[in-house]
């Protein structure tokens, strides 16, 4: 599904070298964990992938189902099945939640020659997906984003998620901000999306997010690079030992 | 002799649909025969010329009135010049609640016409009404509006301005308000390659409230500059104005605005905000936001702020699928939603939404 290739990867504005020869295959139905220390490239990789601005590849590939991602717009990576959801998801003052997932919902269809999904069908569904994730009617209605707590936030982009619908999902730190409750609620809300069509790239510091939502294969990112690769055991050893086993190890 | 094209295009005048009473100006001249029948409308409501040829001592009273008051201490000249060489306009007094909006509609047919119309306008002790103004009027409008309002009195106003890009016009209203009255006034301008819109408000009965807003939408040439002078004198007033322009391609927004709190005018709650959201390196907002207090137990904020479009929020809404044009107008929309909101009535803004989003969709890159 997901196949990335020796990607290398600059920041625009400056010479500095941020990915060094990433490979990665992310297979249907399956979940793909990344965890590494800080700087080692994970958040690069996931905005890379998902089309962020400022980012230069000077050399690899990354596509998804055969389509080249790199030679797409941001908008397009999305209609074509990407889905990143943010770390930091973005307060947009002024623009309704509920508006807000619906253009974007529409868009994608429209941008795959589907029909648009009418206001009382979508109200319908958003209503059910977001009462399982425990989104209540304001939520829906306030701005995007804006007021919302951590927990909030990582909930939305799950209801977002869920809404679109994508083929490969990256959960770029996820856990980050959650208490234990919302890290249930949003890991529930992640398995039910786990399907046989689907893939998840999973990226996270912790452990304890690998709990509940479990992986198939844990890679481990340092940088720049995926110095090593393992079953969900290697997240364990992560935990118990930390880092710095594993990169003396690999170094 | 500047000539101004008059503008074609399929698309539909705002408020229509809208049950409301039609009052046509082509060029800055009455229309009757397009305008709904004054006479059984049951308000009282004449032509500026009829009113002043009969004997209605308030219209005459109070016509030229608010405008000499509003002279001092910034001369309006454009104003001054109306008062005396109005050519037309209506003479309007409320004296209970009216549910059905007065529509003004301004035609403009003639490429070179020049029109100057005074309204004046009476708002009597617990009547309300609402009224509506669009249309570009004339290649060169000069209006001025007297609006009196009463105690316990309310006065919205909403306006939609532009369309004739060549368009010169220079507006001004005027308003005096009594105990406990309601004053709201929102402007939404596209297009105009030069509008004035003055307000000047004076706050004179306790507990009044006074709501000034405006949305600008400029592309290439434009200048648009919102100038209000809002006079506290009495307690426990409220006072808003809200200006967000869009500008791109050279255009030039200007915002002159100011809160007077007079000596002893305690109490007062005075809010200012005006922004721009420039599109581009070539667009310009000048702004000069002012307070000035005589009295000390009051409360009066102000912002001005000018930026270019949240890169982050454009990214985010991208990665959801939303084509690049698409996400900006979202986000031009959502810039704007804070001075559209200051319209009450949730139909009239929805009509305003709907034209501005037009007008993006007609205007992208």
């Amino acid at each position: 599904m997901l196949e990335i290739k020796n990607l290398h990867v600059k920041l625009e504005e400056e010479d500095k070298q941020i990915l060094k020869g990433v490979n990665l295959t992310v297979e249907a139905g399956k979940v793909h964990a990344i965890m590494g220390p800080n700087g080692s490239g994970k958040s690069t990789l996931s905005y890379v992938l998902s089309g962020r601005d400022g980012y230069e590849v000077t050399e690899g590939s990354a596509h998804l189902d055969g389509e080249d991602l790199l030679e797409m717009e941001a908008e397009e990576r999305a209609a074509a099945g990407l889905f990143l959801a943010f770390q930091y998801p973005v307060e947009i003052p002024g623009v309704g939640n509920m508006t807000f997932l619906r253009t974007a919902v529409n868009a994608q269809r429209k941008a795959r020659g589907q029909e648009e999904m009418s206001a009382t069908e979508f109200l319908k569904v958003v209503r059910e997906k977001a009462k399982t994730l425990k989104i209540d009617a304001d939520m829906l209605k306030r701005p995007v984003n804006v007021g919302f707590s951590g927990g909030e936030k990582k909930r939305n982009e799950i209801l977002q998620m869920a809404m679109l619908e994508p083929k490969m999902c990256i959960l770029d730190e996820t856990d980050s901000g959650l208490d234990v409750d919302a890290m249930k609620l949003v890991s529930e809300g992640v398995n039910a999306l786990r399907d046989a069509g689907r893939g998840f790239l999973v990226i996270t510091h912790y452990q304890r997010l690998l709990d509940h939502i479990k992986p198939d294969v844990v890679h481990i990112m340092a940088n720049g690079r995926i110095v090593k690769t393992g079953g969900p055991e290697l997240a364990l050893e992560v935990e118990n030992n930390g880092y710095a086993d594993i990169l003396g190890e690999a170094v | 002799m500047v000539p101004a094209a008059v503008f074609q295009n399929d698309e539909e005048p705002p408020f229509e649909g809208l049950n409301r009473l039609k009052l046509v100006f082509v060029d800055g001249v009455f229309d009757a025969g397009a305008s709904d029948d004054l006479a059984e409308t049951g308000l009282e409501i004449e032509r500026l010329e009829t009113a002043m040829a009969q004997d209605i001592h308030w219209a005459k009273d109070l016509y030229g009135a608010l405008e000499t008051n509003g002279q001092t201490p910034v001369a309006r000249p454009l104003a001054a010049l109306n008062s005396a060489y109005a050519s037309d306009g209506i003479v309007l007094r409320v004296t209970a609640p009216v549910a059905r909006p007065i529509s003004l509609i301004y035609r403009h047919e003639n490429p070179t016409s020049d029109a100057i119309l005074h309204h004046v306008i009476k708002v009597e002790t617990g009547a309300s009404v609402t009224v509506l103004e669009n249309g570009p009027a004339a290649a060169r409008l000069n209006k001025v509006m007297e609006v009196d309002v009463a105690d316990g009195a309310a006065f919205h106003h909403v306006r939609a301005q532009g369309r004739d890009h060549q368009r010169r016009a220079a507006t001004h209203i005027f308003a005096r308000l009594g105990t406990e009255s309601r004053f709201k006034s929102f402007t939404m301008t596209v297009n105009g390659v030069l509008t004035r819109n003055e307000c000047v408000i004076e706050l004179l009965g306790d507990d009044a409230q006074a709501h000034v807003a405006g949305a600008a939408l400029g592309d290439g040439e434009f200048h648009h500059d919102d100038t209000v002078f809002i006079t506290h004198d009495a307690v426990n007033c409220e006072s808003r104005q809200v200006f967000k322009k869009v500008l791109r391609n050279g255009a030039t927004g200007v915002f002159q605005g100011k809160i007077l709190v007079k000596p002893g005018a305690q109490k007062t709650d005075g809010y200012q905000i005006s922004q721009s959201l420039l599109l581009d390196d070539d667009s310009n907002f000048l702004a000069k936001p002012e307070l000035e207090i005589y009295a000390d137990d009051v409360a009066c904020s102000h912002g001005s702020t000018s930026g270019a479009i949240d890169e982050e929020a454009l990214f985010y809404l991208r990665s959801r699928g939303v084509p690049m044009a698409d996400a900006q107008d979202l986000l031009v929309l959502a810039f704007l939603a804070e001075a559209v909101d200051e319209i009450e009535d949730e139909e009239l803004r929805a009509h305003v939404s709907t034209r501005l989003s037009g007008w993006l969709e007609r205007h992208r890159s």
